[in-house]
């Protein structure tokens, strides 16, 4: 299935929903001689920030996530990042990214948002605004249009890429979108499955029995990194990790291949589903560990397709809200509130992982319950519009995050 | 709407119907068995079809298509045969032993431009058979999610499996088939839909009936050749009495010399008739014949309409249809009463099939049990839709769909049918999630799992699932697991 063609109009299943038709092409940014890129990747479910880079030097760590705790001796060890944090050992590209100066973890983070509704919480999260259903349009929409308006880029129009079958929010708005949907299928998440199988478990036993044993079969098919040996048919294959990892870097090398093209788009946006592990989160081997494996490979995909732009580039990785910060009664974590985003992009001064460490005693906790957010996520995605697109600091305060004049643009991100 | 009212219109939408759509709650009323028997009142037309072509005319189109495609094929074979004796030429005249190698090489090269030529002249006829298949699909698929209830079309899919052909072998009129003897007879007298299906062109192709001559036929003398009894047994074993009803294997091949010259006008003679039902005496065992201890004397296709007519009013014929009727829309084991009801009205009507019908759904025996009869893949799927409100179809994506389910539209692998057991379908549930998840992605835009509990299924859903929905961390998680929900996967 190729996937170097441009995108086209599509159907979908209702016969509606053709969206725009490929034309002339955006160039934005070109003042002093840069051409950068913004990719932006929504992880819709709520990413565990301590699951995914852990704290080891905390103290109180141990004692908080028991035999569950990411472990610099760990089985498998954690990657060691600084002094204090340790990196998810399923991601050894960000790993060495970071080693290099080409990735920033920003740890104990949080939209404005204080609830736990998955919905609502991305929508804040892709609005820009500070409560949910507020708008129509997202921020990353709004910074283009600003841009174009403002008079101190590329005044010759510009485009935002969509990718997946719904495009992202963020992205969304006046600003011209173009959307690629991938040619594989996602298979419903290990989370999904989870979810349906403990539906099953309570309202049908005979489902439940045939759901485990594909799912025990899935797992025996499926480790991460090998391509799948049954089918080329993505509609045949095992549900397991390989699929899961396969379109990750689909669609993450896709979006780069676009954005990498001299007339193609300058920002884009994809979500990737499945991080809601409130069942046998799995950090050290399990889902999560699966599911940032196969987010690391999208890192490396994008890396390779962006080639020589790569070093003009920046993508944020965001999500909704984090987890509890214990772990709950089903070897899961519950929905939270400060979690991590990471930054990665040869356009990046990182190396660092930048966090005003609340800590983990009780009462450092949020509500005795989340990692308690010190940096509002509002200020890195300020500085990176600001510093890496030239967005100016007033539009942003007003138009691309309305009510963030108190959030100050965190400089230094961009190398 | 009390509680009750609304469970038992959801039931009556899932079990005799084909999903809740929205507004069909409301449309039941409060009276949910009296609507779906006011439904079989209406005509069980698909309008829609007028611009199809009949069975009869599809068959020519594919036979002329396949002539044209046969004709193009020898001419390219001709032309590259030509081109290869005039590049062989020169080389005759050159060294004996240098030129035998270059012709053992220049025909090996010729026989693949041969090939090559005679592939091409084929792809440029392509076969018109799969895109009919793929518009009668299309409108049957749209009647169902277009439907109130939908009770009158899933009795138009259970006869059409009942009575199946396969697209595999008949691809062209297997769609109008399903139109022009299931769909116009489904609620008549059972003898009417019988002698339909048996005499139409698509059944006696699929049953191998053009195959089949009297061995003391004109045109089995002729040729030498006899009988073939695939259609006389299924008939009796599947489509009427059943297996292990009496008759033996004496019956069978008396009532396929019976059936001996039911067939159909050659498409390349008439281009007028050619594919319409015709009867060939030249075919006709002569004589009389005896089937279960009865002697048939008529002397032409009479005699096959006479053996029908009496297995259709045949005893074991009322059970076999009550039994079958009851199975699938009600459990894998139904209950006796619901049957002995079912197949004494089949009797005491002759075979009026709305009648029986309307006897199923008016004995309590046919509503007492729980949801417990898992939906086959063409009814899961169809409801799926139909809670969505969508209702227009991409013939593509649908028969695909159902095929990768294990459901291949009109394609099934045997007469028998698709099974209607749990025990068949229930391990293809894992890979309805996969359909279930990537058709969740497509729609999350624009179907609200809340509207679809809430409006369309009037909350008529296990409170397990209104909170794994409510739970989900997106819309299209949550969408996937109520479509996957036991509420949407039994009836």
């Amino acid at each position: 299935m190729g996937v170097n063609h441009w995108p086209t109009r599509r159907e979908l299943l209702a016969g509606s929903g053709a969206l725009f038709a490929w034309s002339q092409m955006p160039r934005i940014a070109r003042a002093e001689g840069r051409d950068p890129r913004l990719l932006v990747v929504i992880l819709r479910g709520a990413l565990d920030g301590l699951g995914a880079v852990a704290p080891v030097g905390d103290p109180d760590w141990v004692a908080l996530r028991g035999d569950r705790a990411l472990l610099l001796d760990g089985k498998p060890p954690a990657l060691p990042l600084d002094a204090f944090f340790a990196l998810n050992p399923a991601m050894p590209n960000l790993h060495r990214l970071y080693k290099s100066g080409k990735a920033a973890i920003v740890h104990a983070t949080a939209t404005p948002y204080r609830e736990r509704s998955h919905f609502d919480g991305q929508d804040v999260l892709e609005s820009g605004f500070t409560r949910p259903g507020a708008t129509a349009s997202g921020w990353l929409n709004r910074a283009l249009l600003a841009m174009e308006s403002g008079g101190g880029v590329d005044p010759r129009g510009s485009r935002a890429l969509g990718i997946g079958s719904v495009t992202p929010l963020v992205v969304r708005g006046s600003a011209p979108v173009m959307t690629w949907v991938p040619q594989r299928l996602l298979p419903a998440s290990q989370d999904t499955q989870n979810r349906l199988l403990d539906l099953y478990q309570h309202t049908d036993p005979k489902l439940a029995t045939v759901l485990q044993a594909r799912m025990k079969l899935a797992s025996l098919g499926g480790a991460p990194g090998t391509g799948d040996p049954m089918s080329d048919d993505p509609t045949l294959m095992p549900p397991g990790a390989a699929r899961v990892r396969a379109y990750f870097a689909e669609a993450a090398g896709t979006a780069a291949r676009y954005l990498a093209k001299p007339d193609g788009p300058r920002v884009g946006a994809m979500g990737f589903v499945g991080w809601d592990t409130h069942i046998a989160e799995g950090a050290a081997s399990g889902q999560l560990y699966n599911l940032l494996g196969a987010l690391d490979g999208a890192f490396a995909a994008i890396e390779s397709n962006m080639g020589e732009v790569w070093h003009e580039t920046v993508v944020a990785v965001v999500t909704e809200f984090g987890r509890t910060a214990r772990i709950n009664g089903t070897q899961g974590t519950d929905h939270g509130t400060g979690t991590v985003a990471f930054l990665i992009g040869g356009g990046l001064a990182g190396g660092r992982v930048i966090a005003d460490w609340p800590g983990l005693k009780p009462a450092q906790l949020l509500e005795d319950r989340d990692l308690k957010p010190t940096t509002d996520l509002r200020a890195v995605l300020k500085g990176l519009l600001r510093d890496h697109l030239r967005v100016e600091e007033k539009v942003l305060a007003e138009t691309v995050f309305p009510g963030s004049t108190d959030v100050k643009p965190m400089g230094g991100l961009v190398g | 709407m009390s509680n009750s009212a609304k469970a038992e219109a959801v039931l009556a939408l899932h079990r005799f119907g084909m999903g809740p759509r929205p507004g069909s709650i409301a449309a039941i009323g409060t009276d949910p068995r009296g609507a779906l028997i006011a439904e079989l009142d209406r005509p069980l037309v698909l309008t829609a079809a007028a611009v199809l072509p009949t069975s009869a005319k599809a068959f020519r189109t594919v036979a002329d298509a396949n002539a044209r495609r046969t004709a193009r094929v020898k001419q390219a074979q001709q032309q590259a045969r030509k081109q290869q004796m005039a590049a062989a030429a020169p080389a005759m005249s050159e060294d004996q032993a240098q030129a035998q190698g270059q012709e053992k090489q220049g025909q090996a090269q010729d026989k693949d431009a041969a090939e090559i030529a005679a592939k091409q002249a084929a792809e440029a006829v392509p076969d018109p058979g799969r895109p009919m298949y793929l518009q009668e699909a299309k409108l049957r698929t749209e009647a169902a999610l277009a439907a109130d209830i939908g009770f009158a079309e899933r009795l138009v899919w259970f006869w059409s499996n009942h009575f199946c052909v396969s697209a595999n072998k008949i691809q062209s009129m297997s769609g109008a088939y399903e139109r022009e003897a299931v769909r116009a007879n489904a609620l008549g007298r059972f003898v009417d839909l019988l002698l339909a299906v048996e005499g139409h062109p698509a059944m006696l192709f699929y049953l191998d009936n053009l195959e089949s001559m009297g061995a003391n036929s004109i045109a089995g003398i002729n040729r030498s050749r006899g009988l073939n009894e695939n259609i006389a047994r299924e008939i009796m074993e599947l489509h009427t009495v059943g297996v292990r009803t009496g008759y033996t294997q004496d019956d069978v091949i008396s009532f396929a010399n019976v059936m001996t010259g039911w067939t159909l006008v050659p498409p390349g003679a008439d281009p007028q008739h050619g594919g319409e039902f015709t009867f060939n005496p030249r075919l006709h065992e002569p004589g009389g014949q005896t089937v279960l201890g009865k002697r048939y004397e008529q002397e032409d296709a009479e005699q096959g309409r006479a053996v029908l007519r009496d297995l259709a009013a045949h005893p074991a014929t009322a059970t076999h249809v009550a039994t079958k009727l009851a199975r699938h829309f009600v459990a894998d084991e139904p209950p006796p009463v619901l049957i002995e009801q079912m197949a004494k009205t089949f009797r005491d009507t002759e075979g009026d099939l709305k009648q029986v019908a309307i006897a199923m759904v008016s004995s309590d025996e046919a509503w007492r049990g729980p949801p417990s009869k898992l939906k086959r893949p063409s009814e899961w799927v169809v409801g799926v839709v139909r809670a969505t409100g969508i209702t227009t179809v991409d013939p593509v994506r649908y028969t695909g769909g159902q095929e990768l389910l294990g459901e291949a539209l009109w394609r099934p692998s045997a007469p028998k049918g698709y099974p209607d057991d749990e025990a068949s379908w229930i391990d293809g549930v894992g890979r309805r999630l996969d359909i279930a998840n990537n058709f969740a992605e497509r729609i999350t835009g624009m179907a609200d799992p809340q509207v679809i509990i809430e409006d369309v299924f009037a909350s008529e859903i296990a409170q397990e699932v209104k909170q794994a929905v409510g739970r989900a961390e997106s819309r299209q998680q949550a969408l996937a697991l109520l479509f996957m929900s036991a509420d949407f996967q039994r009836r």
